[in-house]
């Protein structure tokens, strides 16, 4: 099994979960500052996230309500610093993050434009 | 897997449909060819918007799509009808040179009517001479594949696009030709494009082709913000063009690019992964694939974009289950699955790869089936 270069990929033997689908978000990258909803997420809900390079799993509670597909942190991070999805940067804070906030154009901005 | 039949052209190019097509040169021959493809049914009027007082690289790009999507192998035959003789004429040598059928008509002196009666019996002969051509056993390599994804979201990178991915590097191992683009779209990651380059000739003309695509950005004075991303892909939760390209860039494989091309332009290097300069916008950037030969297309969409091509069957693939569900009639592949983590990355690529050999065989897209056939020439420059 492939990966291209920055962990999009999962190991097929690593699906570890594959019975239990009890995930609410995926994460690309061990070292990623953000995981990506893929149901629905409530405020004040206690969620499990998996990483798709390795297959395992961490769990936070969700300071917002967050839709599927949208972000939340799963790190501390000071205003100004550089967020990791993909291992890669995808952007900077613009206001300081707690674990479990919702992360979007509120709180991050492209570092090119 | 079963066998793959496609239509080995007069010069030896595989396509996987069998299309006559009118050609308009200009924008004022439209009429015309849509006239035409009234009268003889099974052929195929693509009209557009450009073609008159085009200059410089601008007007090479205007022939060298045209000529291009005359010569893709899906094509069988090509009537061209322009205003004036040169430009007519131009097109259609450019086209002969595959040794497919092609004639042209000019409209000046003669009118509408005369040019329509004329082109008309021309496309009857050719659609029934192609309606007798055979589908004949063909290989994984002798097909032109593009890629590029539209209205992203974050399940793209999760899911659609790594399929795509998937398929890509399935492709290129057998020996198959692929394209991907999305100059624009590649910011904040073009990095990794740079280095997948298999030359450094090549990571240079890539770095000055996307340099100059950021330049004449910074020229007009303007960022990107509110169009990269776009509010389809911020609904989607996508927050900056990084994550955007990151996304984009994980449908591209793992393979080397072992070329960089001008838009429309035909690869010359043989078979294997090759970039391609195009605008981001779904209809231009696939037209222009279309006319370096590409004969199928993926195309990965978060939150649903419909897009489809007249000439090259377009292949859409979804990872979110919202969009799965709410716009079933446009999606052909499904691979929600890989959010719930139901399947894995390598039964997703199994279930494209099924699908492409279908599609090649002979089945319709939702794309063909709806009739959505945009068809959008790239214009460089305003005109004189």
């Amino acid at each position: 099994m492939q990966k291209n270069g920055y962990g999009v990929a999962m190991e097929d033997n690593e699906l570890k979960t594959k019975a239990v689908s009890t995930h609410k978000f995926l994460i690309h990258n061990q070292g990623d500052h953000v995981g990506v909803a893929v149901t629905d997420i409530g405020k004040g809900e206690k969620v499990v996230g998996v990483y798709m390079d390795d297959g395992t799993t961490v769990e936070v509670v969700a300071n917002d309500n967050i839709s599927l597909g949208h972000k939340i942190a799963l790190v501390n991070l000071d205003v100004n610093q550089p967020v990791l999805k993909y291992g890669i940067q995808i952007g900077l804070t613009t206001c300081k993050w707690e674990v479990g906030d919702y992360v979007h154009t509120h709180n991050i901005k492209t570092a090119r434009w | 897997m079963e066998k793959l039949l496609g239509y080995r052209r007069e010069n030896g190019r595989v396509g996987i449909r069998n299309h006559v097509v009118i050609l308009p040169v200009d924008d004022i021959s439209n009429a015309a060819c849509e006239a035409v493809a009234n009268n003889v049914k099974g052929t195929l009027a693509l009209s557009h918007a450009y073609g008159r007082l085009q200059y410089g690289e601008d007007l090479e790009l205007h022939f060298r799509t045209l000529i291009g999507i005359g010569s893709n192998p899906n094509v069988a035959a090509v009537v061209v009808i322009g205003i004036e003789e040169n430009w007519s004429k131009r097109i259609a040598d450019g086209i002969a040179l595959t040794g497919k059928p092609v004639s042209y008509f000019s409209i000046e002196g003669n009118g509408d009517f005369e040019t329509v009666r004329q082109a008309s019996w021309t496309a009857k002969e050719y659609v029934q001479w192609a309606s007798e051509l055979h589908r004949e056993p063909v290989e994984l390599k002798d097909l032109s594949v593009s890629i590029k994804c539209g209205e992203s979201d974050t399940t793209t990178g999760m899911g659609s696009c790594p399929t795509v991915s998937q398929a890509v590097d399935r492709l290129v191992d057998a020996g198959a030709t692929v394209f991907f683009g999305e100059t624009s779209e590649l910011t904040g990651g073009e990095h990794l494009i740079r280095e997948r380059m298999a030359t450094p000739e090549l990571k240079e003309k890539f770095m000055a082709i996307y340099n100059d695509y950021v330049g004449e950005i910074a020229s007009q004075g303007v960022d990107l913000l509110g169009s990269q991303p776009t509010q389809g892909n911020i609904a989607g939760g996508l927050s900056t063009i990084e994550e955007k390209a990151l996304g984009n860039i994980a449908k591209t494989g793992t393979k080397e690019i072992i070329g960089v091309l001008e838009p429309a332009e035909a690869p010359k290097s043989g078979n294997g992964l090759y970039f391609m300069d195009t605008s981001s916008a779904a209809a231009e950037c696939v037209t222009l694939m279309a006319a370096a030969g590409a004969v199928v297309h993926f195309f990965p969409t978060g939150q649903g974009n419909i897009i489809g091509n007249p000439i090259e069957p377009v292949v859409k693939i979804t990872a979110n289950p919202k969009t799965a569900e709410t716009m079933k009639e446009h999606i052909d592949v499904d691979v929600k699955g890989l959010l719930s983590r139901e399947i894995t990355l390598t039964e997703a690529g199994d279930l494209l790869m099924d699908y492409l050999y279908r599609t090649v065989n002979g089945r319709l897209t939702s794309a063909e089936a709806l009739g959505h056939r945009e068809f959008v020439m790239t214009k460089l420059y305003r005109s004189a």
